[in-house]
């Protein structure tokens, strides 16, 4: 070994916004590398939710009417893409979930997570650092989806800051899920594992909710079940920012005040997940 | 803290479920000490190296690291340690600057002090070429070498390697020993486990053996083989199916129980080279053909095997059950 240059190390001050937030952030940035180290995994995270605009634009287009807007039936396609780019939207976020289950199975069945345990760093960081990660990672995928909706006849039409505020409330969702899918992450046995039970309750969840259809258009039983779903909320609230066609709405609470119920669920799920998801992590050993 | 010792640990346990991987464990590491946890798979050397270094919390028993608790303050017991695992514990898409810079600021250190320290341990290490490319792209040994310098980002006083070269190729083997042997020239505390005994026999000054969770025997090399007695005396014959029949017939110049294995005898003897003239002897009588005869010093296997009376290397891992020296695992 050579000679010793470098003196005794040197320890950084307290940062004003805490050690957790320092150390989610140095995290973040693996798992930022990690994305753009393996452009497959964007690109095939981004194949999805584009096939999914295709599909629903020009196969299921004309078939699902959307009440309440008057359109031509002429015009009926092009209204029901309007009415379809939120709700790809909300299921694109939603799934950003399962990304965050695979993503820390993995990291929890590799040596690395031992070495991250064994430092003394803050204990909710790799979790942090993770569920940040994901959801800066769909700036880009909503980026694409808008283009391709774009490209397909979609148009926001309520102005630029309202534009903003749907995605500033999509990347909240995205953030919220990553969440859901962390603790789910960590109570898997294997990586194998994760990958089914990171997509298994997103399919339901995304499909009863107004994303492709009018809830108005459900069975009076489910009705309900689809009205408190909060992509359901996130999705008309994301319709409304973007001035596209809603659809009646029959009478909720959730529906009549989308964007606080969403907002408020998120905070509720994460106030209920991130502790869960934290604590299992501290009590977890590499698999 | 000065005189204290790095680590002291008392009647450790640890179950998981039904099994007891540890068992009443004592152990002492003094400062500047490099103590070798010598055992077979399934001991209990990687759970005490992951109670101490607070990655797993004891069912019974106290710890204390560099005087910490490594319970009570798993925190700045994190801080004086370093750990390097079985596997190495770096991320794959991270170049090897990067994941030094990564684990550097997870110890809070300042970006300057990570960034000097950090080409100064790529340098160490070999592995400045490999600096900017990812670690997938490393070999084993560079892995290895990338994950002990990570480990060493922050100083620590005392270092945990659990089973430092397992999986290495000889080579590998020999810088990886090097590397620790210039570190504990600098002082540092060292608390390694393995299952080699010609690697304990290396690194270690003083060897701790355990076996089912806790210890046998304790002392340095030299103690532990003198506790088994002198010189052994080692025939090898051309047929393993004699060797049951040489082992007996060596019965009355031997000064302890032969152990068989293949066809090599082995035992221990008191009274130098006029032995082996009567080993010759009683062979000779019971017309043994034999390929060869020597006397040594006892090697750590022998201790191994006389306090445990198993071998030390993991039976189901190797590939011949039979052979003993000169088999490598992988």
């Amino acid at each position: 070994m050579s000679a010793i240059t470098v003196g005794r190390p040197v320890a950084s001050r307290r940062p004003i916004y805490g050690w957790a937030l320092h150390d989610g952030f140095v995290v973040a940035r693996r798992n930022l590398i990690q994305t753009l180290r393996v452009p497959e995994l964007i690109f095939f995270s981004l194949v999805q939710p584009v096939i999914f605009v295709l599909l629903f634009a020009y196969v299921f287009g004309g078939a699902i009417p959307i009440p309440g807007d008057g359109a031509s039936s002429a015009d009926a396609a092009n209204a029901y893409r309007q009415y379809l780019m939120p709700g790809i939207f909300g299921q694109t976020v939603a799934f950003a979930a399962a990304a965050s289950t695979v993503g820390l199975a993995e990291d929890m069945s590799r040596g690395i997570i031992d070495r991250f345990r064994a430092l003394p760093m803050s204990p909710s960081a790799v979790l942090l650092g993770r569920t940040f990660a994901d959801a800066v990672r769909q700036i880009l995928v909503l980026t694409v989806l808008s283009i391709t909706g774009l490209l397909v006849g979609w148009r926001i039409n309520n102005g630029i800051v309202s534009a903003i505020l749907a995605y500033a409330l999509l990347l909240f969702f995205a953030y919220t899920v990553a969440w859901v899918g962390a603790w789910i992450g960590l109570s898997v046995p294997n990586p194998e594992t994760a990958n089914t039970a990171g997509l298994v309750w997103l399919f339901p969840l995304t499909f009863l909710s107004n994303a492709f259809v009018p809830i108005s258009s459900m069975p009076d039983w489910l009705q309900p079940i689809a009205a408190y779903n909060p992509i359901s909320t996130l999705v008309l609230a994301t319709r409304e920012l973007f001035g596209n066609p809603t659809g009646i709405q029959p009478n909720y609470w959730s529906l009549d005040h989308a964007a606080l119920y969403t907002i408020i669920s998120c905070a509720v799920l994460i106030a209920i997940f991130a502790p869960l998801a934290v604590r299992k992590y501290r009590n977890a050993t590499a698999r | 803290m000065s005189d204290q010792p790095a680590v002291r640990a008392e009647g450790i346990s640890r179950t998981f479920g039904e099994v007891k991987a540890l068992d009443g464990m004592d152990l002492v590491v003094q400062k500047g000490q490099v103590v070798g946890l010598l055992g077979p798979n399934g001991a209990g050397k990687t759970t005490m190296v992951r109670i101490l270094s607070t990655l797993l919390k004891p069912t019974a028993g106290h710890a204390e690291v560099a005087g910490f608790d490594v319970v009570k303050q798993a925190n700045q017991v994190r801080r004086t340690i370093g750990l390097t695992g079985q596997y190495a514990a770096v991320d794959e898409y991270l170049t090897g600057r990067e994941n030094l810079r990564m684990f550097g600021a997870l110890f809070h250190l300042t970006p300057a002090y990570v960034k000097a320290r950090s080409t100064e341990l790529l340098a160490s290490f070999d592995l400045e070429d490999a600096a900017d490319r990812p670690a997938r792209t490393y070999s084993g040994g560079m892995r290895r070498r990338l994950d002990l310098a990570a480990s060493l980002i922050a100083r620590p006083e005392i270092l945990f390697l659990d089973e430092p070269t397992t999986g290495l190729d000889p080579r590998s083997r020999l810088g990886m020993w090097q590397v620790i042997n210039d570190l504990v020239a600098e002082g540092t505390t060292v608390l390694l486990t393995t299952q080699y005994l010609e690697e304990a026999d290396q690194l270690a000054q003083d060897i701790v053996v355990i076996d089912h969770g806790h210890v046998i025997a304790h002392g340095t090399a030299e103690q532990l083989k003198d506790q088994i007695g002198g010189d052994r005396i080692e025939v090898t014959v051309h047929d393993s199916a004699v060797a049951e029949r040489a082992a007996l017939a060596l019965g009355s110049v031997v000064s302890g129980q032969p152990i068989i294995e293949d066809n090599k005898i082995s035992a221990p003897v008191s009274g130098g080279s006029k032995v082996l003239v009567g080993a010759i002897r009683a062979l000779d009588l019971e017309q043994i053909e034999i390929t060869d005869i020597m006397l040594r010093r006892p090697t750590l296997d022998d201790v191994f095997m006389s306090l445990t009376g198993h071998l030390a290397e993991d039976e189901t891992q190797r590939p011949k059950p039979t052979r003993r020296r000169g088999a490598r695992r992988r």
